[in-house]
């Protein structure tokens, strides 16, 4: 990666409140360059308004956000940026590439509109009026425009909500290749299979609060859940998150628990998520849920 | 989706990419307004038509007014200098509320420029659309009544009345960054109205008594309507106009900035 004294996102000690409402409480987070980071957590939970400090578009009541070492509020930090407009918010009367050639505009040196058009699937309908798109083709533009600028940092919020499977596929590669190419990506996802495929850091915000900063990886471990299940001696499926299957199978079988059609795998990041907010997992369709169980609790 | 061509830009220290120039930036932005504005008929065919029938209703039936050249021409001059000032403050008070309100707007304050391009744009962009609308209205002054004006004074008169636009389209910009589309409405409704009466637009001000005469030179209206009734007919205008709309115009100026400073876009999350 490109080495450099400063982070691609800074953000210290930063508290905002919407009135009585307090929407980021003394949060602290750095995304250092060439990361790609999946920020998570429940609507209202604060990564919008994160997203918007970074982005130049408020300020914190109290701390401090510097993005690629300068304040976003400065114009110059922001042609480091890149930012998704929201679909439903495109311009509807303006032409697809009337749009592009607006935003690459504000930029030093923006890619080709010709080239993005093309790299997005987009030269067929350069000519359109973006009120008369689909919804597929409003996120791609949306993620194109992101990346017009040639960013060093692209904040993508909810970037394929809506779209079909192909198509979140498709802006997945542009947003991987991006990322292989040096970017850094903040990106928000409902989708946490999204954040699943894409990110390499999880991000877990709650209320105001970071709960999670890790690998993918660690953020899956650390929750360290896994799932069994099995059928008992009633023939009813249950399914049990435990910390550690292996103590758990051998306490089944000396206890001499009937079972059968042992199942066990590793808890999705959406079981982990679940865990790290205190909802409990989502319970999988057509078997009994048990909840996050000790080992000893389950057999009793 | 093909070859990579978004690559990021090389790393040069922290941001050492400097903003384009601000021209550049305003003429984009005018561009983008200007395709906005066009895209949407009616509102440019009500800017054309609002002024040509108050000309209709108000000018050519009075003949004292219609038949004496000086007077119809200074009618003319308040008709357009209210049409310009109603424009203003209805495009610029409720048209930035309004955009506040949609989800491109806050998308565009995360684009590398400042709120000086885009505020250059309008004040560039209400001046085109201005424009068109003392078209009509100075052909009807010339067809149906006795206003004259020579060509000189034709220009004159229109980059005066382009001028004496900066400081209402700034006060529109003050309002549309620090109302809600709703409370701007009422709001340009209940200062353009007084602000056209007291400055002299619809009555001449020679029919004022003193106290409201000493009143009206001091707003921005009068100040605006002095000297455009100066470039268009010679009548000298009072020394005290061109500080007055000067004064008036760094205020609002520096309302509109502070406006746009404070603004963050929709008040929740």
């Amino acid at each position: 990666m490109t080495i450099s004294s400063t982070s691609a996102v800074t953000v210290t000690g930063v508290t905002r409140r919407f009135g009585p409402v307090l929407a980021l409480d003394d949060v602290t987070l750095e995304v250092g360059h060439g990361e790609l980071v999946g920020l998570l957590g429940p609507n209202g939970a604060g990564k919008s308004t994160l997203l918007s400090l970074v982005s130049g578009q408020r300020r914190p009541d109290a701390g401090q956000v510097r993005l690629d070492g300068r304040d976003p509020r400065d114009p110059r930090a922001r042609t480091a940026l890149g930012l998704t407009p929201q679909e439903t918010g495109l311009p509807a009367t303006l032409r697809v590439r009337e749009v592009v050639d607006f935003v690459a505009g504000h930029y030093p040196e923006p890619v080709p509109t010709d080239e993005l058009l093309d790299q997005f699937g987009l030269t067929d309908l350069g000519r359109r009026q973006t009120g008369s798109l689909s919804g597929g083709q409003k996120r791609r533009l949306a993620v194109a425009l992101s990346l017009v600028g040639r960013p060093r940092v692209v904040l993508l919020d909810e970037p394929t909500t809506g779209l079909d499977v192909s198509g979140r596929t498709a802006l997945w590669d542009a947003i991987r290749q991006y990322h292989a190419s040096g970017g850094t990506v903040l990106l928000t996802s409902h989708y946490l299979e999204e954040v699943q495929a894409l990110a390499e850091r999880v991000v877990v915000i709650d209320r105001g609060n970071v709960l999670a900063d890790d690998s993918l990886q660690a953020v899956l471990s650390r929750v360290g859940m896994r799932r069994v299940q099995l059928t008992d001696a009633e023939g009813v499926r249950r399914e049990h998150l435990v910390p550690d299957s292996d103590a758990f199978v051998r306490d089944l079988v000396t206890a001499g628990t009937p079972f059968r059609d042992l199942e066990i795998r590793g808890a999705t990041l959406e079981e982990a998520f679940g865990e790290l907010v205190g909802q409990g997992a989502e319970q999988a369709a057509g078997t009994t849920h048990a909840g996050v169980t000790t080992n000893e609790g389950a057999l009793r | 989706m093909s070859a990579t061509t978004t690559t990021p830009a090389p790393a040069v220290g922290a941001s050492d990419r400097p903003t384009r120039p601000f021209w550049a930036l305003a003429l984009l932005h005018l561009r983008y307004q200007f395709l906005e504005t066009v895209r949407v008929p009616v509102a440019v065919l009500g800017n054309l038509l609002f002024p040509s029938l108050s000309m209709f209703f108000f000018v050519v039936p009075q003949r004292a007014v219609a038949e004496d050249p000086v007077v119809a021409t200074v009618a003319v001059a308040g008709l357009g200098l209210f049409a310009v000032c109603s424009a203003s403050l209805f495009t610029y008070g409720l048209g930035v509320a309004e955009d506040r309100q949609l989800p491109f707007y806050p998308f565009l304050r995360s684009l590398p420029t400042g709120p000086g391009p885009q505020m250059v744009a309008r004040v560039l962009n209400g001046g085109i659309f201005s424009l068109f609308g003392l078209v009509p209205l100075v052909l009807i002054g010339w067809l149906f009544t006795e206003a004259t004006v020579t060509p000189v004074r034709l220009v004159a008169g229109v980059g005066t009345i382009l001028a004496v636009s900066v400081p209402f389209v700034l006060l529109g910009m003050a309002i549309g960054h620090a109302l809600s589309a709703k409370a701007a409405l009422p709001v340009v409704q209940v200062i353009l109205f007084p602000l056209a009466f007291a400055g002299g637009l619809f009555l001449p001000p020679q029919m004022f008594p003193g106290w409201l005469d000493a009143i009206s030179q001091a707003t921005p209206t009068r100040a605006g309507r002095d000297l455009l009734v100066q470039a268009t007919t010679g009548l000298e205008a009072s020394a005290v106009a061109l500080p007055v709309l000067a004064g008036w115009t760094v205020l609002f100026a520096v309302l509109a900035v502070l406006a746009y400073r404070r603004d963050e876009g929709r008040r929740f999350r």
